[in-house]
């Protein structure tokens, strides 16, 4: 074939020595720089087989002297983050709950996390600001409205246990009973008047009354005032978790519907869970262990802002 | 004769050039793909993993079937931004009884991998209804046809049977139970079969999942896979992560 090469006389070039039907083929060199590069990848394939994982054997490919795995990598790489937050848990872990504000350097940098695994864990029902979602159950957190207690040792056990979590003992439990078939449609109207009586938003109902007091005062209160140890809402107040129209009110009656919240204590470990509770303290309606005098401008307030529904 | 004389051959041999050309590609293609199917650390061993349970496989059907993959991968990858979004990365054994896998190729919505557990049934429930509601900057459509919808699996012994010849490890119990356990775990009172449909699926979780207790709707089945989503392994444990550790060469 070589016999077949010859010069091409226009261009100077040697053909390929191949010949169709008296089409020839010119064997133009290839650039200098390309060469070099294929010869380079060439050097750095052999140099990367030797250092990184590539063949595969019998049961396993090699690993490569550097025996880096990209596990591994992230494995080093999350070990290193946690070192560098390693102080700052252990000098979280040491704080009880009770007493996560006594430091209030540490207490800055509890919400400051907090608020971070906030908006990767809890936004989604309590929403990104922690305003809840009315009417559909979420409780806002920054009110001073708690359906379970608002200090820091309440709010990190809501956290830590959850709430109404099927297979957990620890967890926040109650029942609200149906009173589907229990009373009568009137009745139905008089205690759902009654409720609304309670805070302001209809006129009072003698005949409700007496039926709130039978069916309803036990756990929320002769007053309405609800109950924290049952998780019973307050009823003379203007948030309302399910609505407050006469509709919304009947269906509570009616099918209860109770909010449940999962059990984070496992999932995020420890010291996110106390982060947490420092951010969900210190939102707005952080209570102090021993309940102070209520302040009636406070709560009066609040209400105001969280729009009266 | 020369090298050239005889690649001279198969450039005038079309047939020829077309046969080695396939050859030689698939050489290529051996040497990466079959080693995956022996080598020891391309698919882990766990524990935990079972076959989905009817009611899981409906809901999943219906995943499949609103294209919810397109924008919601089920892939965590081992990267640390992931992990403290969404948990623990995703091992190969976790999706070996999808067939197909759903592990998605785009993210829209966040990663699905391990959103079992995270939010309530009822949570789910409203965010199909109406997204918006509980996330104001959500994108996502509404599905709530799902909840209207009753659920309707014309046979699901026949889905598992199909599964079970791909190699799915249902029992024959499983598949003539099927339909039995389908109902069962949407119940709200799941009643005396539980324990028997426990010790077949570990870990199902049972319940009436839409908050309505009179019927099985779509909502119910796609709720139900959705709380299983990343429950079934414990990749946190310790065994688990001292295997993963001694893992090399991945």
């Amino acid at each position: 074939m070589a016999t077949n090469k010859r010069i091409d006389e226009p261009t100077g070039t040697e053909t390929v020595g191949h010949e169709w039907d008296g089409i020839e083929e010119l064997d133009t060199p290839m650039p200098r720089w390309w060469l070099w590069t294929f010869y380079l990848c060439i050097l750095f394939s052999a140099v990367y087989v030797v250092l990184y994982p590539a063949w595969p054997l019998v049961d396993r490919a090699t690993t490569g002297i550097l025996n880096w795995s990209s596990r591994g990598d992230l494995q080093r790489e999350l070990v290193n983050a946690d070192e560098a937050r390693q102080a700052f848990r252990a000098e979280l872990a040491e704080v009880e709950v009770a007493d996560l504000r006594a430091d209030e350097e540490l207490f800055r940098r509890a919400v400051a996390g907090g608020e971070a695994a906030f908006k990767v864990h809890c936004s989604q029902c309590h929403g990104s600001q922690a305003a809840g979602v009315q009417n559909l159950g979420y409780p806002s957190l920054s009110d001073d409205d708690w359906l379970w207690g608002g200090t820091l040792e309440d709010i990190h056990y809501s956290i830590t246990y959850g709430i109404r979590q099927p297979d957990n003992n620890d967890q926040r439990q109650s029942l609200m009973p149906s009173f589907d078939g229990l009373l009568d449609a009137g009745q139905l109207a008089a205690v759902t008047s009654h409720v609304q009586s309670l805070s302001g938003i209809a006129d009072a109902d003698p005949a409700g009354a007496g039926l709130y007091e039978q069916n309803c005062a036990v756990c929320h209160g002769a007053m309405g005032e609800g109950d924290r140890d049952l998780g019973a809402p307050q009823l003379n107040d203007a948030v309302w978790l399910r609505g407050s129209s006469t509709a919304d009110i009947t269906q509570q009656i009616l099918h209860p519907r109770m909010g449940a919240m999962p059990a984070w204590g496992e999932r995020l470990g420890p010291s996110t869970v106390k982060m947490l509770t420092a951010y969900v303290y210190s939102l707005g309606g952080g209570e102090d262990a021993v309940a102070p005098p209520a302040d009636e401008q406070a709560v009066a307030e609040v209400e105001v802002e969280s729009g009266g529904q | 004769m020369s090298m050239t004389e005889r690649h001279k051959k198969l450039e005038r041999n079309i047939t020829l050039l077309a046969v080695c050309t396939f050859i030689t590609v698939a050489i290529g293609g051996l040497v990466q793909i079959t080693p995956l199917f022996y080598l020891d650390n391309t698919i882990e061993e766990v524990d935990g993993m079972r076959p989905y349970t009817p009611l899981e496989l409906a809901g999943r059907d219906i995943y499949v079937r609103e294209g919810c993959y397109v924008c919601h991968s089920q892939m965590i990858r081992p990267f640390r931004d992931e992990i403290e979004r969404y948990g623990h990365y995703s091992l190969a054994a976790e999706s070996m009884y999808d067939r197909p896998f759903q592990w998605g190729s785009k993210r829209t919505g966040p990663d699905l991998a391990r959103v079992g557990g995270r939010y309530s049934d009822e949570w789910h429930v409203q965010h199909l209804i109406n997204p918006q509601a509980v996330v104001p900057e959500s994108i996502m459509p509404t599905y709530a046809f799902l909840a209207d919808t009753t659920l309707n699996v014309n046979d699901p012994s026949a889905n598992l049977a199909t599964l079970q010849t791909l190699g799915v490890p249902y029992t024959d119990e499983d598949v003539t139970q099927a339909m039995a356990d389908l109902i069962l775990q949407g119940s709200e009172f799941p009643g005396a079969g539980l324990a028997d449909f426990n010790a077949r699926y570990p870990n199902a979780q049972a319940r009436d999942f839409d908050g309505d207790p009179d019927r099985l709707t779509e909502m119910d089945a796609l709720v139900a896979y959705l709380q299983m989503l990343g429950t079934l392994v414990d990749v946190d444990s310790a065994a688990a992560q001292q295997e993963l550790a001694e893992e090399l060469g991945r």
